[in-house]
């Protein structure tokens, strides 16, 4: 009970909690999020430059889905992860790191695990096709991600952004 | 600078921040069913506070909050009195900083009353913020062991609808973060071990700043006069990032010099990082190409509020001659005042305070930050640890840089029991000449190949998304 106890690290007011996203290349997974109990994101076609697809990954269950834009299921999510799910982990692995995408996934993966260590946890459980209907949820998802682009900048100081320090020292 | 006061114990410093601790803690297991040994926690924040104007509130908040039955209300109260405490660490904090650098006190002692009674009553966007506050509640019920991502996920639609307003971007920004940061740490039962003050902290402000009133920061007055830029500041968490110059202000015409500060912030995607991020600024404050020049900025009637943040305007400012920042360090710094801190902004983490130290050893210390080791300027016998973490990556400022240095400008900050010194800029002395390093260097534009890599990188992902985005909705 606050007998200074507390370690440095849990006393200090500016501590990097979660290391920053680390910048990737997005023209083939242009979205990738955990959120709403799922790996989720947009993946661009291989083939159609004018394509899309919505993937999913359902955490603990690793029941996927894979459609395009205009709402066709991708014909090789049939079975297993197809070749939209499967860059979308690496990206996701890219992004967050691999411990953070296992802890939310709750996949098996020993510490030091890579994407594709991920991928093989994941698909070994033979994990079924999950419910399509996830796919308009990461549309909106994706809009509001993409909203952040569209919203103004402000010169009135924000002081609480004084608990957020930028810094380089952890990045990779 | 006298580095050996920041050293020197500060009376009640230690009581204070052990009933903050010991609030926090009550936090960690939350507060719907307060264990046994949690119990003192809000307790011991109302007997902190016992002989001040909060006593009576928050003594009964307390004891409501014990026996698991404390409201919305009451929880506001604990978190003004965790606030008030944190207000006084801060003052002490302070009242050693001017002692040890030796600086004019600030102009005018804050008037609280005044400012938080005379700040707007008007009440922006009451319903956002009662969804705000109650979300704030439901967490401290939870504590921070009982977070999961349902709990976590009902600040989204809240900080949306926020965003889309400039006027609640500071508490939306603050929200967006914290959220952000517990989303990633889901769920909390599995934690290792809890950021305690810093999660506290960012809840007691998001509680508080829903409050009508709180967050206004008007301008008071207008500046007229040559500014001196210093540094820069840089904080970005995944969706947004601020740019905070600090400089030395003289009004035309004479009169005392001023510390000040000029902002921009901006939200951002999470995927925009780093150095990529000098450019959602740049368009919206001229002040940072003049910082990246090295230039001195004329400004001609700039809105300032009473805390010293120029409301930056281009319309305003004028850019002008070249002003060395080592020059202004050694010549303007040391006369130039600073203003009142706001009641709200009152505590350790918002302390940063610009100061030139020249003439020390550096020595490299085992361990990293957490042991308390890393980069150390060794001020005639006194320690004075760098804080290296705080140098961003979106300049050509490194620890490397701040170890082969002979002066130091930088903002000296306090957290977790120490004085640390933030590098804004270095200066060693090459062959005979002065070559200085600046941690904002990039600030108006670059052409070091990691800095154009960075803005390029972070350009093609814009673009990117756009197009992404096109695709997408045209279905």
């Amino acid at each position: 009970m606050g007998d200074g106890a507390l370690s440095v690290w849990e006393k200090s007011s500016t501590v990097r909690v979660v290391p920053p996203a680390r910048p990737r290349k997005l023209a083939k997974v242009p979205f990738v999020e955990l959120a709403d109990g799922r790996l989720q994101g947009v993946v661009s076609s291989g083939s159609d430059a004018g394509r899309v697809y919505v993937s999913s990954v359902a955490a603990a269950t690793y029941a996927f889905s894979c459609s395009t834009n205009n709402n066709r299921p991708c014909g090789g999510a049939r079975g297993s992860f197809c070749n939209h799910i499967r860059p979308l982990v690496t990206e996701a692995v890219l992004q967050y790191g691999a411990e953070r995408v296992a802890r939310y996934l709750k996949a098996e993966a020993e510490s030091g695990a890579d994407a594709a260590a991920l991928l093989s946890a994941m698909t070994v459980t033979r994990p079924g096709a999950g419910d399509g209907g996830a796919a308009a949820q990461v549309f909106s998802r994706f809009l509001r991600h993409l909203g952040y682009l569209e919203l103004v900048a402000t010169t009135a100081p924000l002081p609480e952004m004084h608990w957020f320090p930028a810094g380089g020292a952890v990045a990779a | 600078m006298r580095a050996d006061l920041l050293l020197d114990d500060i009376d009640g410093l230690d009581e204070a921040l052990a009933a903050v601790d010991g609030f926090d803690a009550s936090l960690v297991g939350g507060l719907l069913r307060p264990q046994p040994g949690q119990a003192d926690g809000p307790a011991g924040l109302a007997a902190a506070v016992a002989g001040t104007p909060l006593a009576a509130r928050v003594a009964e908040a307390a004891e409501k909050t014990v026996a698991g039955a404390g409201d919305e209300e009451h929880f506001v109260a604990l978190a003004a009195a965790r606030t008030a405490l944190l207000g006084a660490v801060h003052d002490a904090l302070v009242l050693r900083v001017d002692e040890a650098v030796g600086r004019p006190a600030a102009d005018g002692t804050a008037d609280p009353s005044a400012e938080a009674g005379a700040a707007d009553a008007s009440a922006p966007a009451p319903n956002l913020m009662a969804a705000a506050r109650s979300w704030l509640c439901d967490l401290a019920r939870a504590g921070w062991r009982g977070v999961d991502h349902d709990l976590v996920g009902g600040a989204a639609p809240v900080v949306s609808a926020m965003l889309a307003d400039p006027a609640l971007r500071r508490v939306a920004t603050l929200l967006d973060g914290f959220a952000a940061e517990l989303a990633a740490c889901c769920p909390g039962a599995a934690l290792e071990r809890v950021p305690v003050r810093r999660w506290a902290d960012l809840w007691s402000r998001a509680l508080l700043l829903t409050l009508p009133g709180a967050a206004a920061a008007p301008a008071t007055g207008s500046a007229t006069g040559r500014l001196l830029p210093l540094g820069v500041d840089v904080h970005e968490h995944a969706t947004a990032v601020q740019a905070q110059v600090h400089a030395v202000f003289e009004p035309a015409g004479g009169g005392a010099p001023r510390l000040v500060r000029a902002s921009v912030s901006a939200p951002k995607p999470d995927t925009v990082v780093g150095a990529g991020l000098w450019q959602l600024l740049r368009p919206h404050m001229s002040l940072l190409a003049a910082v990246g020049e090295g230039r001195a900025v004329e400004l001609e009637g700039m809105p300032v509020t009473a805390e010293g943040d120029l409301l930056w305007d281009d319309a305003c400012a004028r850019t002008g001659a070249e002003a060395d920042v080592f020059a202004t360090a050694r010549v303007a710094l040391p006369a130039a005042a600073a203003y009142a801190v706001a009641p709200l902004d009152r505590h350790p983490a918002r302390i940063a305070v610009p100061v030139l130290v020249e003439g020390y050893r550096v020595r490299e210390e085992a361990g990293g930050p957490e042991e308390d080791g890393g980069v150390v300027l060794d001020l005639a016998g006194c320690r004075l640890r760098v804080d290296a973490d705080r140098v961003p990556a979106a300049g050509p400022l490194t620890p490397k840089a701040v170890t082969a240095s002979g002066a130091c400008l930088g903002l000296l900050r306090w957290d977790a029991g120490e004085f640390l010194l933030q590098p804004l800029a270095v200066e060693r002395t090459a062959r005979g000449k002065s070559v200085a390093v600046h941690a904002g260097a990039w600030a108006g534009g670059t052409t070091d190949k990691a800095g154009v890599r960075a803005e390029k990188a972070a350009t093609d992902a814009v673009t990117v998304l756009r197009e992404r985005a096109g695709k997408l909705l045209r279905k």
